[in-house]
């Protein structure tokens, strides 16, 4: 059954039929860009250690193939439109087939353009920083299986591939947040990220097999068709399939109350922390949402409000632990955070566009801003803002694009940020979410505050930390520049009023919705979103700049209550740890070591006394007076026929030469006489 | 037609072939009492091939095919038993008693 339905509501339909290529070979092969990640990964495994970058070579190589077939589907799509799906049969369980499969549409292509191109770059970036790091091969390996399972998850026409796509970067991003495993809070770290993702993802499962089995088919096309429509009896079951859903989109994409993975899983090599904020794992939950879109659309509307409200929270309460971090890393992790909540905010007010143009302006300046990071922690060796200080003249481009990132960040014209974020708060105002609108202005405020004050803190001042920092490679330069490129132009492909190709290029697939598009800009809330962002800039300089002496003072100075609060991350850690794990911990284990030691060792040691028994009964009387005594009287009587038969073997040629004419010559007779 | 004495040639020729291969004690020689009782085969094919007249010459390209055998027999056999000889230095049958037990 190929269902490449064209579902198109009604009102729509009688405005413009919409046809759309087929995509043609390129969209048919489009499985080797899922599939080639996964053979480097084996190939790094197997053969990476005898190559001279020890398998790096073979990871870039892929990623530069996936970027390229990723930019060529991306352009088709632009030209044209491509909306392709094609599947696999894998298995079947009654009714349910399990398939593989892939989708070529706007919303694909998209994310398959960001995997590849920002994989390549970072992956190149990688060559760089890990070079004379422990254990180069497996990191490469690893890094490779990550950037396939988002493929995977990407390319998914079917919830169960989601699934496996899903799990798969949660298990490869274990491994890599973990890659320093001698120190105990890096492995801790990586664990912590699998168990929060693990627990979200019991929603993502369970959300898939609620819909999917009265539907009665995993596809998402299918879903879709039969959600999208206005049969009454549906509603209930799509409206617990998406929250459901969105629990598992909470837990990849980090949103409160599971965001606290995220800043732990800071604990892995910078390039891992660069792709896994831009491109590979926190966009899945985004992502998730877009493809699900038309069932939050239309159906499910009313999961649209939980959407709305925990992307909402997310945003600020993530933006105000941002300001308290000394560790740059997590400067960006709480940020990222935050900026997801953004995204997800967006889904939630039922824009779809503006939530995915915000992944893709992010991917870029979130990417350029952790290889910067990156950039400096390998030339001063240390995470820590307040061991830095002054790298401006040591380090001109990774500030130059530093700062890029930063502007881009905090939604500066004319660079990416500016426009993306812009368009989500023109719809919260459209919507007449005017609250969350206040909250996503005073998030903005917040942003361009702590970058502000990262920038200010890492690059002026004077130098705190010990050595000399130097400007690293250029193998790690010009990703970060190229990068800063698209920090720059990124926003521009979608300009209300003047030029809406993203629009377009994410509208591209098999389910079309209604989404308001604004005509032009909406002037009052860009001019409160750039005051936002100039206003966040000017206090960081007030703060933390103009008053070079007394900086690090400011960096400490507290508002009581509400610091100390920041400092411990609302306490939501302790309250996990001391609320659910310890509770279940203790019990756990002492009940665990009461059946242990009475009921399983029970268990075992009867188990032995019984088997000691019956074999003593079965050695004594079945063994050796029946089954010996057998097997000696058969070997006894073959070795006795044996020593007579023996005798008629003389090993003269001719005796048997002449033993078989005389029994030929027999069988002639015999053939003759009784015919 | 004279079938019967070609059978008789043909049988003669093999009751030969048996007798020098089951009395003889060179190895040269049994192979060649071995190719005489080939021969008596070859004899018999043709004969009947002839008294048969039949279209297609079934038995004389068989008779063909044994010589052929017959040759790459004499070949393998010849060489195994110059082996024997340059290891022995004999080609007694007799004493060729290796594949007693």
């Amino acid at each position: 059954m190929n269902t490449l339905t064209n579902f198109t509501f009604a009102a729509l339909a009688a405005e413009e039929p919409v046809s759309y290529g087929d995509g043609g070979v390129m969209a048919e092969w489009a499985w080797l860009l899922v599939i080639a990640p996964f053979v480097a990964f084996l190939a790094i495994v197997f053969f990476g250690k005898r190559l001279p970058r020890q398998g790096g070579e073979i990871a870039v190589g892929a990623m530069a193939f996936v970027a390229l077939y990723a930019a060529v589907l991306f352009i088709m799509n632009v030209t044209e439109g491509v909306v392709f799906e094609h599947s696999v049969e894998v298995a079947r369980f009654g009714s349910f087939a399990v398939e593989w499969g892939w989708v070529v549409d706007g919303l694909s292509s998209m994310m398959y353009l960001v995997v590849g191109l920002l994989g390549f770059l970072i992956f190149t970036y990688a060559l760089g920083y890990m070079e004379g790091d422990v254990r180069v091969t497996w990191f490469f390996a690893a890094f490779s299986l990550f950037a396939g399972s988002m493929l995977l998850l990407v390319s998914a026409p079917n919830l169960i591939q989601l699934i496996v796509g899903w799990e798969g970067v949660g298990l490869s991003s274990y491994l890599l947040i973990g890659h320093y495993w001698e120190q105990k809070e890096n492995s801790s770290a990586g664990m912590k990220a699998f168990y929060v993702n693990k627990v979200a993802d019991i929603g993502l499962i369970i959300g898939a097999f609620v819909l999917a089995i009265p539907v009665g088919s995993f596809k998402i096309s299918t879903i879709l068709d039969a959600v999208v429509g206005d049969s009454e009896s549906m509603r209930t079951i799509a409206i617990a399939g998406a929250v459901l859903l969105f629990i598992g989109a909470m837990g990849k994409s980090a949103q409160f109350p599971f965001h606290v993975w995220l800043p732990d899983a800071m604990a892995g090599p910078t390039p891992v922390s660069a792709l896994m904020h831009a491109a590979t794992m926190v966009t899945a939950g985004v992502y998730l949402l877009g493809r699900m879109f038309p069932l939050y659309a239309e159906m499910a509307a009313e999961a649209r409000v939980l959407v709305l409200v925990i992307g909402t929270i997310t945003l600020i309460i993530a933006g105000l632990l941002a300001l308290v971090q000394d560790d740059i890393k997590k400067v960006l992790a709480y940020s990222t955070v935050s900026q997801l909540g953004y995204m997800v905010a967006a889904m939630g007010a039922g824009a779809y566009t503006a939530g995915l143009f915000h992944l893709w302006t992010h991917a870029f300046f979130k990417g350029l801003l952790f290889l910067g990071a990156g950039s400096v922690i390998h030339g001063v060796h240390s995470n820590n803002m307040s061991d830095m200080g002054g790298l401006r003249k040591k380090m001109p481009v990774t500030f130059g694009t530093f700062v890029a990132g930063t502007l881009a960040l905090a939604g500066i014209f004319p660079f990416a940020g500016f426009f993306s974020k812009d368009e989500i708060l023109a719809a919260f105002n459209y919507e007449g979410y005017t609250a969350v609108l206040a909250i996503g202005i005073i998030g903005a405020f917040i942003t361009a505050f702590y970058m502000a004050r990262t920038v200010f803190l890492t690059f002026y001042g004077t130098y705190k930390g010990h050595g000399e920092p130097h400007e690293s490679p250029r193998l790690m330069t010009v990703p970060m520049v190229i990068l800063a490129g698209f920090a720059v132009i990124g926003g521009w492909v979608n300009i209300p009023g003047l030029y809406t190709g993203f629009t377009e290029w994410v509208g591209t697939r098999a389910h079309l919705f209604e989404e308001h598009h604004a005509e032009s800009f909406d002037w009052p809330v860009l001019a409160m979103g750039l005051a936002a962002g100039l206003l966040g800039i000017t206090a960081g300089y007030y703060l933390y700049f103009r008053d070079r002496e007394t900086q690090q003072a400011r960096d400490t100075f507290r508002i009581p209550l509400l610091w100390p609060l920041l400092e411990h991350k609302y306490y939501l850690d302790d309250l996990y740890l001391g609320g659910i794990v310890n509770p279940i911990k203790g019990p756990m284990a002492r009940f665990v070591n009461w059946t242990n030691s009475y009921i399983l060792d029970g268990i075992v040691n009867g188990t032995g006394f019984l088997a000691r028994a019956l074999a003593g009964v079965v050695y004594g009387g079945f063994d050796q007076r029946g089954i010996d005594l057998a097997l000696n009287g058969l070997a006894f009587t073959t070795d006795g026929a044996g020593g007579k038969t023996r005798l008629l073997q003389t090993g003269k040629v001719q005796q048997y030469a002449g033993a078989t004419v005389i029994g030929a010559a027999l069988l002639v007779i015999g053939f003759v006489i009784f015919r | 037609m004279l079938l019967n004495q070609f059978l008789m040639l043909g049988a003669l020729l093999f009751s030969l072939g048996i007798y020098g291969l089951l009395v003889r004690r060179n190895a040269v020689m049994v192979l060649l009492s071995i190719e005489l009782m080939l021969n008596a085969v070859n004899i018999n094919l043709v004969a009947f091939e002839a008294f048969l007249q039949s279209a297609n010459v079934g038995g004389q390209i068989f008779a063909i095919f044994v010589i052929t055998v017959a040759a790459a027999e004499v070949g393998v056999g010849l060489a195994i038993i110059l082996m024997i000889f340059r290891n022995r230095s004999s080609a007694n049958i007799d004493e060729l008693d290796l594949m007693k037990w």
